[in-house]
């Protein structure tokens, strides 16, 4: 409770959600390609092994609803920020199921519950990226202004900024936070073109991080009390070239203390990574970690 | 031009008050009264200055300052009655006042001045001598001006204020046939009208309602300018660092406006309802930089009723935080014992919103607050409210140009524009260029993008047109306090220009910071009591005691200072170099904000090692540039003398400002605190030109001096900046007129910078409901701007001209304080990068030259130049930044011009020389620069100043570094002298001199380290890498700090000169 606005809390829990079978054939999903459900399962399995044993994290698990097929995406179902989560309203019809578990999940986790009743918000948590100052979220196909606007007032701490997506699905689907103060950006134009308006928005500084690919911008950056600094990021094999730059020698030198820690669930299997782009970064860490001192940054 | 330039300036005003405030016509008599009291003032306090220092600087340190001027003015108001001793009183009141209206803010300045004062005083009779001349002359220059500008607005003022006010009327009516007669004759102004004026002055009680919900009562003269009533307050709450607060009052619109302390209040509450709310006007985005935990108190009252009102939003749980703050603070310990505490706490107001579960809450946070002490729970408050999204945002409703309904918050950053709760956009002030209204039209003008060529403009609908005013005023005040180092001087009216030229008059956030580093009063004991939760009893007794004798006296002597402020414009000019560096210092600080998105991304350490580069490049234009500045500062200054009406406001009221204390107080205060200290780098400057000149001549290498100054704040060099202006008087008191010229030199300089700001701000707008605000631009800017328009080439044009000629003067004269000077310019130089590299070569010959021999050419050149300055302004008035550019420097010129004549020694000459140089580049960043480190290293200035002789602005922070230097030698008097190292080398001679700072600011520590590098080499050094090595080290040694300066001065000695 200390410091309100800590920036980025100590990630003590994360949210998950299981692969629900339907996942292969009723996601929502904006290429074609076929999902390899086995391989998915056991990439997610892999992944969240990371996150409890690895990283020490405090895993709570959702079981998978067959009748929400985009369930294991729960980074959208909620945005968790201090001691409050609020409750989104997805822009996917078919995906505003999901909220409920993680309704009850956050609210075991003592968390202060806003929910997002108004008809007219859609909000995506993909679309919500949080600072450790402010926030920013993206206007997209998910998210309108209604939305935007309840978030603002559901955390009145902080700026809330809109920035416009015009291309790709979420805000974070080309950016993530890779560090504190630091912003992992991909390098095609719709994301650069965000990046400097929320670099125009903000009244605070931060340092980016272009990545090759726009998808590999999409990590997760947690500040674990036992670990120090970790970054999931892609691998090698997935995005050679922005896993090169996501790799400690380079640009995450002039961070104090910074461990840089490979994990990505392709990395544990050899599947195919052609369908699933950001499925597993999609794994939503803002639902995923929940910080019990401060806040927890909207990753 | 600037006769008409003022002229149209004022008719704007007058159309923008919508003709309902007759501000001008009362102004332009006030100002002459002003004038009068001022000198007489500036007498008084010349004579209590000295009493006190001849009593003993002790005492009267302690002493809060409004003490101070109120028994000065009390004293002095029987006096003022009799016509003003003008002369040698009135050079040493001048010098005097200058000191006393900081006095109000600051004892220790006057201390400090004080202490200068002895020297300066010899100093500024030589130069009374011309500021005599120059006050009255100034005086009745502006007085007629005021007549006749002020004539019709009178006329209408009257039928105004008749209209209003029937009392007001007779006085007003007194008043304007005074002022008029006034403005026909100075000493109309001291004559007698005055004083029947004051015998006459019916006074009116002020409800003035404090933060903490008491109500503070205070008689003041019904004409008393919102000052007056202002420091009343003040001075009621023991507040020194007062700059962040103003009074407001409702507008018979019920909207919370602002009363501008530089008009009369009657002017502006329109009603007889005398009510008044002290305020935070501006928030200081990190209050642990305040000095003194009283204003940190006031500024959580303030918060706490903004939080609990709902207008600072705040999540529940920093409700409950800061309200357990606030208990702390308030109550102190919580006692377990205590019955019902939670009863007590829903007795107050936390939130909006206040529920019981928040109640709970902010009792089981207060209790983990044991041992807190208040002024620890205060600034535990502050540090959680300062980072909230909403502090220090001042909402204003709007619509976009689509008709939606949207809110432009302006704040310390720029302006923000929100649709519900959401930020939608953000203009940094870096960002806009200009800032203007028409009508119930806001519009503000944005610089281009790095892949944008033009400039666009974003047009935003107000409610009606004293709404788009009020939010273009609050802009103009918020970007002066943010973002210069000194205040913009009021918009030079330009021909058939009308709108307001309203400025922000006050002292700038570096100022008041500067200001505030100085206070050396024991920390005020205040009760600390709930607000509005425990009634007080009303402390407006004693203000209501005053006698009329005294209120006199201090109206007087306030108004004088208001008017200064309003005429002080000129004096802001003054400030303006300092304007000028606060554009460089923004830049440094928020590099992120000049640059593109992308260069905030860049690592610091990077820009930095650019920078540098760019200010290589920079000196040397700006050699070239201050030479042109210079001549345009002369013939500024001679326009201003010559020019009775429009130039000559400016210039008196810089004279005003210098002789008075009270106007141009507070500026003048900090100037001159800052000046002290330049006066004694100067000496020390002087002193090791001399020195390095020898070495230079003899050896003809190439110098480079590379200061790293790693502060934690950036801002500050900024208030020493401004200080360095003002404290050219002292300077020359201390050691030679010589000094004193820099220090006026370093003035112009500002006055420079100024003056492109006016000519900016200058408005196109036809009717009182427009005007324009050009915030200063970083140099950079400006020259991006440059090559697009062609006023600006033609500035650049005019200014080459000019330089050229200075630089041929300078190199004639092979000295070695044009090395020093060079230093400075390089500062500048940062700023200008591009533009200079050109000057470096003639920098490099100007620098060659002797300083004596030098200065006294230049003088002559500038004194020539003058003509040709004159011409630079107009056409700096189209409103390019280069344009502006050389109006400033023809500002410096005329400045400088000034200066010379009254200290009419040689050393005014050098510092004549010196300017020019500037006036090329960025001389008003360069000063800023120069000013702060002047702080750090005053005593030990002087020695630049000589050797920057061509260019003013280098001068000032040429002093700046060489203090540093002379600090290494071991009478660093801010600092203490860590380590001092040289390392030499085989073809390059190293040496390098770290000079440690370490400083006590409220509580907060702050190091600062100068490092000056000095390489000397016959052959070609490679100055990037050297530069680069020296940067590198710095930050290897301090990996924690940063660099915000870096000042390379690079000599090179040209065998033809020899």
């Amino acid at each position: 409770m200390a410091g309100l606005m800590a920036g980025y809390g100590h990630y003590t829990h994360a949210v998950v959600r299981g692969i629900p079978a339907s996942l292969a054939k009723e996601a929502l999903r904006s290429s074609q390609t076929e999902v390899d459900l086995a391989k998915a399962v056991k990439e997610h399995e892999a992944y969240v092994e990371v996150l409890r044993t690895r990283l020490g994290l405090e895993v709570v698990e959702l079981p998978a609803d067959e009748s929400l097929p985009d369930c294991v995406f729960v980074e959208d179902a909620a945005v968790v920020c201090g001691d409050t989560a609020l409750i989104t309203r997805p822009g996917a019809e078919s995906r505003r199921g999901e909220t409920e578990a993680m309704k009850g999940a956050l609210k075991d986790l003592n968390l202060n519950i806003v929910e997002m009743t108004d008809e007219n918000a859609t909000l995506d948590g993909g679309d919500v990226l949080f600072t450790g100052r402010e926030f920013f979220v993206g206007l997209s196909k998910r998210t309108n202004q209604r939305g935007a606007e309840i978030l603002a007032d559901a955390f009145k701490d902080y700026a809330v900024s809109t920035v416009p997506v015009l291309d790709g699905l979420h805000l974070k689907s080309f950016c993530s936070m890779g560090g504190p103060g630091l912003i992992v950006i991909g390098s095609s134009e719709p994301a650069q073109k965000a990046l400097k308006i929320m670099q125009q928005m903000s009244d605070h500084r931060y340092d980016k991080l272009t990545v090759p690919d726009d998808l590999a911008a999409n990590c997760i950056y947690m500040n674990l009390p036992s670990k120090g600094h970790v970054l999931l990021h892609c691998t090698a094999e997935e995005f050679p070239e922005s896993a090169k730059v996501l790799s400690p020698p380079s640009t995450f030198s002039n961070f104090v203390s910074l461990t840089i820690k490979h994990i990505h669930p392709q990395s544990w299997q050899e599947g195919p990574p052609s369908e699933q782009p950001n499925w597993f970064s999609g794994l939503d860490l803002k639902s995923t970690c929940l910080c019990c001192c401060s806040s927890c940054p909207g990753l | 031009m600037t006769t008409e330039a003022g002229s149209e300036t004022e008719v704007k005003e007058k159309a923008e008050e919508s003709a309902a405030e007759p501000d001008q016509s009362e102004k332009a008599t006030e100002d002459s009264q002003e004038v009068a009291n001022a000198e007489v003032e500036e007498k008084e306090k010349a004579k209590v200055k000295e009493k006190e220092e001849k009593e003993g600087k002790g005492i009267s340190r302690y002493l809060p300052t409004w003490l101070k001027k109120q028994k000065s003015q009390s004293q002095t108001s029987p006096t003022k009655e009799a016509p003003p001793t003008e002369e040698p009183v009135s050079k040493v009141t001048q010098e005097e006042e200058g000191p006393a209206p900081e006095v109000n803010g600051h004892a220790e300045e006057v201390e400090e001045k004080e202490e200068v004062k002895s020297e300066q005083v010899k100093e500024k009779e030589a130069e009374t001598h011309s500021n005599a001349s120059a006050d009255t002359e100034p005086a009745k220059e502006e007085k007629v001006e005021e007549s006749a500008e002020k004539s019709p607005e009178e006329t209408k003022e009257t039928t105004e204020g008749e209209g209003a006010e029937e009392e007001t009327k007779e006085k007003e009516g007194a008043v304007e046939a005074e002022g008029e007669a006034g403005e026909g004759q100075t000493s109309i102004f001291q004559s007698p009208l005055r004083l029947v004026r004051k015998n006459k002055m019916k006074l009116v009680v002020c409800h003035v309602t404090l933060l903490d919900g008491t109500d503070f009562t205070c008689e003041v003269e019904k004409r008393a300018k919102g000052q007056y009533l202002f420091f009343k307050v003040c001075e009621h709450l023991n507040l020194l660092e007062k700059d962040y607060f103003g009074l407001t009052y409702q507008d018979n619109h019920d909207q919370k406006c602002w009363l501008d302390p530089t008009k009369e209040i009657k002017r502006q509450i329109r009603s007889n309802n005398w009510q008044f709310a002290f305020n935070v006007k501006f928030y200081p985005p990190d209050p642990s930089l305040l000095t003194e935990d009283i204003t940190r108190y006031l500024l959580c009252l303030q918060l706490r009723e903004d939080v609990a009102s709902g207008r600072l939003p705040c999540s529940f749980v920093t409700h409950a935080l800061l309200g357990s703050y606030t208990l702390q603070a308030e109550i102190g310990d919580y006692e377990p014992d205590q019955p019902r505490p939670l009863d007590f706490i829903s007795q107050l107001t936390f939130a909006p919103n206040q529920n019981k579960e928040m109640e709970e809450k902010i009792l089981e946070l207060y209790k983990s607050h044991r041992g807190m002490t208040p002024a620890q729970a205060d600034t535990q408050f502050l540090e959680n409210a300062k980072k909230l999204s909403m502090y220090g945002v001042d909402l204003h409703h709007a619509k976009d140009s689509e008709g939606v309904d949207i809110m432009l918050g302006v704040c310390a950053n720029g302006l923000l524009v929100y649709k519900d709760r959401l930020r939608i956009n953000r203009f940094a002030w870096p960002k806009i260029l200009k800032i203007s209204y028409k009508r119930n039209n806001f519009y503000i003008k944005i610089r281009p993008g790095e892949t944008e060529q033009f400039e666009s403009t974003v047009g935003f609908k107000l409610q009606n047109h004293r709404a788009a005013k009020r939010l273009w005023k609050v802009c103009v005040e918020n970007h002066s306090f943010f973002r210069l180092n000194a205040p913009e001087p009021p918009t030079k009216a330009r021909f058939l220009t009308l709108g307001s030229k309203f400025r922000y008059s006050g002292r700038t956030q570096a100022q008041t910071r500067m200001a505030s580093s100085l206070i050396d009063r024991p920390a005020p004991s205040f009760e600390r009591t709930s607000s509005k939760r425990t009634s007080r009893s009303l402390d407006g007794a004693p203000m209501i005691s005053i006698t009329e004798a005294g209120r006199e006296s201090a109206e007087n002597g306030r108004e004088p200072h208001l008017e200064l402020h309003s005429d002080s414009k000129v004096t802001v000019v003054d400030v303006s170099p300092g304007d000028a560096e606060a554009m460089l210092s923004q830049h440094s600080p928020g590099s992120s904000e000049l640059g593109p998105p992308q260069s905030s991304l860049r690592v610091h350490g990077d820009n930095i090692y650019v920078r540098h580069s760019n200010l290589m490049l920079e000196d040397h234009d700006k050699t070239q540039e201050e030479v042109l500045k210079h001549q345009a500062s002369i013939s500024q200054l001679k326009r201003s003398f010559m020019e009775a009406p429009p130039p000559s406001p400016p210039q008196p009221n810089q004279w005003e400002k210098r002789l008075t204390s009270s106007p141009a107080t507070i500026r003048l205060q900090q100037q001159q605190v800052v000046s002290v200290p330049q006066t004694e780098a100067a000496t020390a400057d002087n002193t090791t030109s001399d020195t390095k000149e020898p070495a230079k001549t003899t050896e003809v290498e190439i110098e480079e001096t590379v200061v790293v100054q790693e502060i934690s704040r950036a801002p500050k060099p900024g208030l020493v900046t401004v200080a360095a202006s003002p404290p050219a008087a002292p300077s020359a008191e201390q050691e030679m007129r010589e000094q004193e010229v820099k220090v006026q030199e370093e003035a112009v300089v500002v006055e420079e910078a100024k003056p492109r700001k006016e000519e900016s701000i200058s408005s196109e707008s036809e009717s009182e409901e427009e005007a324009e605000y050009h915030p200063y631009l970083p140099v950079s800017i400006s020259h991006t701007q440059i090559p697009e328009e062609k006023e600006e080439e033609e500035e650049q044009e005019k200014q080459e001209e000019d330089k050229t000629a200075e630089l041929q003067v300078l190199a004639s004269d092979a000295s070695s304080l044009p090395a020093e000077v060079i230093q400075p310019a390089e500062e500048t130089s940062r700023e200008e990068e591009e533009s200079r590299k050109e000057d470096d070569t003639e920098t490099e010959e100007t620098e060659k030259t002797t300083n004596a021999e030098e200065e006294k050419e230049v003088e002559r050149e500038t004194e020539e130049s003058t003509d040709d300055p004159m011409v630079t302004p107009d056409e700096a008035p189209n409103g390019l930044t280069l344009p502006e550019e050389g109006v400033t420097v023809i500002d410096a010129h005329a400045e400088e011009e000034e200066e010379p004549k009254m200290n009419g020694e040689p050393s005014l000459i050098e510092a004549e020389p010196l300017p020019q140089v500037i006036c090329c580049s960025e001389p008003p960043v360069v000063k800023t620069e120069m000013v702060t480190i002047s702080d750090t290293f005053a005593a030990q200035k002087t020695e630049i100043a000589t050797k920057e002789v061509p260019i003013v602005h280098t001068e000032t922070k040429t002093i700046t570094y060489e203090a540093a230097q002379l600090d290494g030698n071991g009478d660093g008097e801010p600092g203490v002298l860590m380590t001092a190292q040289t390392i030499t080398s085989e073809s390059l001679c190293t040496t390098t001199t770290t000079h440690i700072t370490k400083t006590l600011k409220g509580g907060l520590s702050e190091t600062r380290i100068e490092k000056r590098i000095v390489i000397t080499g016959d052959c070609d050094i490679d100055h990037d890498q050297a530069l680069a090595q020296a940067i590198k080290e710095a930050k290897e040694q301090h990996p924690d700090m940063s660099v915000t300066r870096v000042v390379v001065h690079k000599e090179t000695e040209l065998a033809e000169e020899d």
